[in-house]
């Protein structure tokens, strides 16, 4: 009933191929962004602003890097924590060292940095696939972490190796205040999002989706492979850098190379997985899943449970019972948390029927 | 269909669960004459042992204050706790959650780990809230100049590091006859790792002492190739910057099989406790540790046990525990909490009233634990006496040295200084001017 498509007639190929087609889905979203960015500010506390809001929404952004490369493209990889490194830092260093520079072109340029490294190291993924891709990918994390650990000029020689983000400055505007970060990483994650539905529908990501499936037959209909591949690394590594960035500047104001550690990288991936591979919705549901869960059972745990279980076994059945979610998750729906979303809106349209 | 059942009655738990979550999360009203803290514990993962420990013993004691004196003053301690699996970016996430409870504020925070305090360590000034520092994190927060709200009562790594380099030449018979030798840094691969190195570094060219930096990837259980270069340099002494129980225990059991004497290890005051060397079993036998809270049952800790664990409202799962490092380090840290709040309501003529942050910050600074405090507390000789002021934000800088003896650490020596403070002193005001010049801020100025 909900999602009826009748009465709704395209006159014209461009109404055909717009992003969100039927109404319902326009004025949907339509309120959904109105709310994102007129309500939300108002009503959500401090609290879930700066710890809630704002790492759900980068770390979105970082997972539709990885989903790029590893959904669209087919090119298993393991080091979007050592991407989101290099994105921080760049990012520290062009406003440290570049006097001037705005806040926005500091972002794209880390963003850039991100993507040159993300090109060398996507170099081998010409030559090996799928899990020895992984493993080749894993290098670049460790190696990433091990250079921005090792040369003392990329933490301008800093005592103890963690260095204070700047402040986020544009047009003379400090933006300290939570929902001020909330807006601005909102607009940049919106206008990126953008960007990847549209490279994912259009031929950009038909090349991807070309190569994912079969890549000789790809290189038989004439596309370039080493251009589809690197431009998928290039492209992936740049989104994780700008998450990166953001991650370190907005989130958690300190630059240090440990926070973006293989661990955030596996993150990223389960992520991606959960959310459901090759969907840009699954970014945000899985980037919400595992970020959010933790948390959400902590604060549970620690209401109800916390005077009558000891803290530390409340501690570990929070870590039990995530992993089972997971795992429960994954059995019910392998296709992610986007699967299931789709099949509810199947169900809304013939809702109150059955069939 | 299948599907769809199984969605509804997911979405029915789903429903269920954020019910339960909303009423979880709606304020509940504090009453006037309560004091809020927020316990940002970690109780899972590999830094467990530390965390169950130190957090147990701050519980405990708040909870003593409670059953003992009905509070401070009559203002009732509360608390309220956060997992924080010692990771950076869920520190940042307790921070914000435990920072409002209620129409009260949090006044201080604690984060038992360097990387979480540095996370937040940004925070502090815009939010009023205490970062206490006990025995970790920043090293020259120690300037109250540049860093008003950070506070470390119970000594930092530079300081640290110096009383370790003193007692090794009294070991060896004296500064002079350290030339030539060989340390090892030997240091899991973080900012915590690190802390020492700016002071070390220095202490090691004057004396005329090689300095070899190894360091070790986390979780850091695995060290063969670590300890194998140690033995190639030919190393003297083995200053180990270790963090969680398995990774500290793996280096003595390794140093055992590669054959380097225990009694030339000296592990850092966060590695160092009875948790990190019973796993070690015998091999742990001749280890030198430091210690900015020393372990046993001191009057308070008796008194804890009779006034908290025969009511059964003792937090530690293990009573055994009682008493050991790491729980009579959170038992000074919290001991540190009580007495500045007892400052603040005193300064600010709010006894029996609810402090905030400024006023607390104000009660911290004015800390002077003398013996004379420390017999009446009941922990003279578990921690060392010492006093703040606007600029000096550090505690005593003075550690025990203690060594296992298989079963238990048999303490070596009183509280030792390092053999030249206003060096260590000069180290911290340079690197704190550096910050302050790097981030544009204007050190406040201190009469004392």
């Amino acid at each position: 009933m909900f999602y009826r498509e009748a009465g709704q007639y395209f006159g014209s190929y461009v109404q055909d191929r717009q992003l969100l087609p039927l109404r319902q889905d326009r004025i949907g979203m339509a309120l959904m962004l109105a709310g994102a960015v007129v309500v939300v500010p108002y009503v959500a506390s401090d609290y879930w602003l700066s710890a809630i809001l704002i790492p759900w929404l980068i770390l979105a952004l970082v997972a539709l890097g990885q989903n790029i490369l590893m959904g669209y493209a087919g090119q298993l990889s393991l080091g979007s924590a050592g991407f989101m490194a290099v994105g921080a830092f760049a990012c520290y260093n062009l406003i440290l060292r570049v006097p001037g520079i705005p806040f926005l072109v500091a972002v794209a340029l880390s963003g850039v940095c991100a993507a040159a490294v993300g090109i060398v190291f996507g170099l081998p993924s010409l030559r090996i696939r799928g899990l020895y891709l992984a493993v080749a990918t894993l290098a670049s994390q460790f190696f990433i972490v091990w250079a921005l650990d090792k040369f003392g000029w990329f933490k301008n020689y800093d005592t103890a190796g963690v260095v204070t983000a700047q402040h986020i400055v544009i047009l003379g505007h400090r933006f300290t205040a939570p929902w001020e970060k909330y807006l601005l990483i909102l607009a940049i994650v919106a206008a990126l999002t953008l960007a990847a539905k549209n490279m994912a529908r259009g031929s950009t990501g038909r090349a991807w989706m070309a190569v994912r499936d079969m890549d000789v037959a790809a290189e038989v209909m004439g596309l370039s492979l080493l251009r589809t591949k690197l431009q998928a690394f290039a492209i992936s590594s740049f989104y994780c850098g700008v998450g990166g960035a953001l991650f370190a500047f907005a989130y958690l104001q300190t630059v240090e190379p440990s926070a973006f550690s293989i661990e955030l990288s596996f993150r990223v991936l389960f992520m991606v997985i959960i959310g459901g591979i090759g969907t840009i919705l699954g970014c945000f549901l899985g980037a919400g899943f595992i970020l959010l869960m933790p948390v959400f059972l902590n604060t549970v745990f620690h209401a109800f449970l916390g005077k009558a279980v000891d803290s530390s076994i409340a501690s570990a059945l929070e870590q039990v019972i995530f992993g089972v979610l997971i795992i429960g998750f994954l059995i019910v729906e392998p296709l992610g948390l986007a699967r299931l979303w789709q099949l509810t809106k199947e169900r809304l349209r013939l809702w109150p029927f059955r069939h | 269909m299948r599907v769809d059942s199984i969605i509804r009655r997911g979405l029915r738990g789903v429903l269920a669960v954020a019910t339960i979550a909303a009423t979880a999360l709606a304020a509940t009203p504090a009453a006037a004459d309560e004091q809020y803290f927020g316990v940002p514990s970690s109780r899972v993962g590999p830094y467990a042992a530390m965390g169950t420990g130190y957090y147990g013993g701050i519980i405990d004691y708040l909870n003593y204050v409670n059953l003992k004196f009905g509070g401070v003053n009559g203002v009732k301690l509360t608390w309220e706790e956060c997992e924080t699996e010692y990771n950076a970016a869920r520190t940042v996430e307790c921070y914000q959650r435990l920072l409002k409870k209620g129409d009260q504020k949090m006044v201080v925070f604690d984060t038992l780990g360097t990387p979480g305090a540095y996370a937040v360590i940004g925070r502090m000034a815009e939010d009023h809230v205490v970062l206490a520092q006990y025995g970790y994190g920043r090293t020259d927060a120690a300037d109250g100049r540049v860093w008003p709200w950070v506070f470390n009562a119970a000594g930092h790594y530079w300081g640290q590091i110096a009383v370790k380099m003193n007692f090794m030449a009294q070991q060896e018979g004296g500064i002079e006859k350290m030339k030539g030798k060989t340390i090892v840094h030997l240091h899991i691969d973080t900012a915590y790792g690190r802390e020492p190195l700016p002071a070390m570094r220095e202490i090691c060219k004057e004396w005329g002492v090689r300095l070899v930096e190894i360091a070790i990837p986390p979780p850091g259980l695995e060290q063969q190739s670590q300890w194998l270069q140690i033995r190639r340099e030919k190393a003297d002494w083995v200053t180990f910057w270790g963090a969680g129980s398995g990774m500290n225990s793996t280096a003595i059991t390794t140093a055992a099989r590669v054959g380097f004497p225990r009694n030339r290890m000296v592990y850092v005051t966060f590695g160092g406790a009875e948790e990190d060397m019973i796993p070690a079993g015998d091999a742990a036998k001749g280890t030198y540790v430091a210690a900015n809270a020393a372990p046993g049952k001191f009057p308070l800790i008796q008194d804890i046990e009779k006034v908290v664990y025969s009511a059964g409202k003792g937090n530690m799962q293990n009573p055994e525990r009682v008493g050991t490092v790491y729980y009579n380090r959170g038992v000074g840290a919290a001991v540190m909490w009580v007495e500045a709040l007892k400052n603040a309501q005193r300064i600010h003529k709010k006894t029996g009233k609810t402090v905030n942050g400024d006023e607390f910050r104000d009660g911290y600074e004015a800390l002077d634990i003398s013996d004379a405090k420390l017999k009446e507390l009941g922990i003279l000789g578990m921690s060392a006496p010492f006093k703040m002021s606007c600029t000096k934000h550090d505690g005593s800088e003075r550690f025990r040295m203690m060594q296992w003896d298989g079963k238990k650490f048999e303490m070596l020596t009183d509280w030792v200084a390092a053999p030249d403070p206003k060096f260590i002193r000069k180290l911290i005001e340079d690197s704190a001017a550096k910050y302050a010049s790097e981030n544009k801020l204007t050190p406040r100025t201190c009469s004392s």
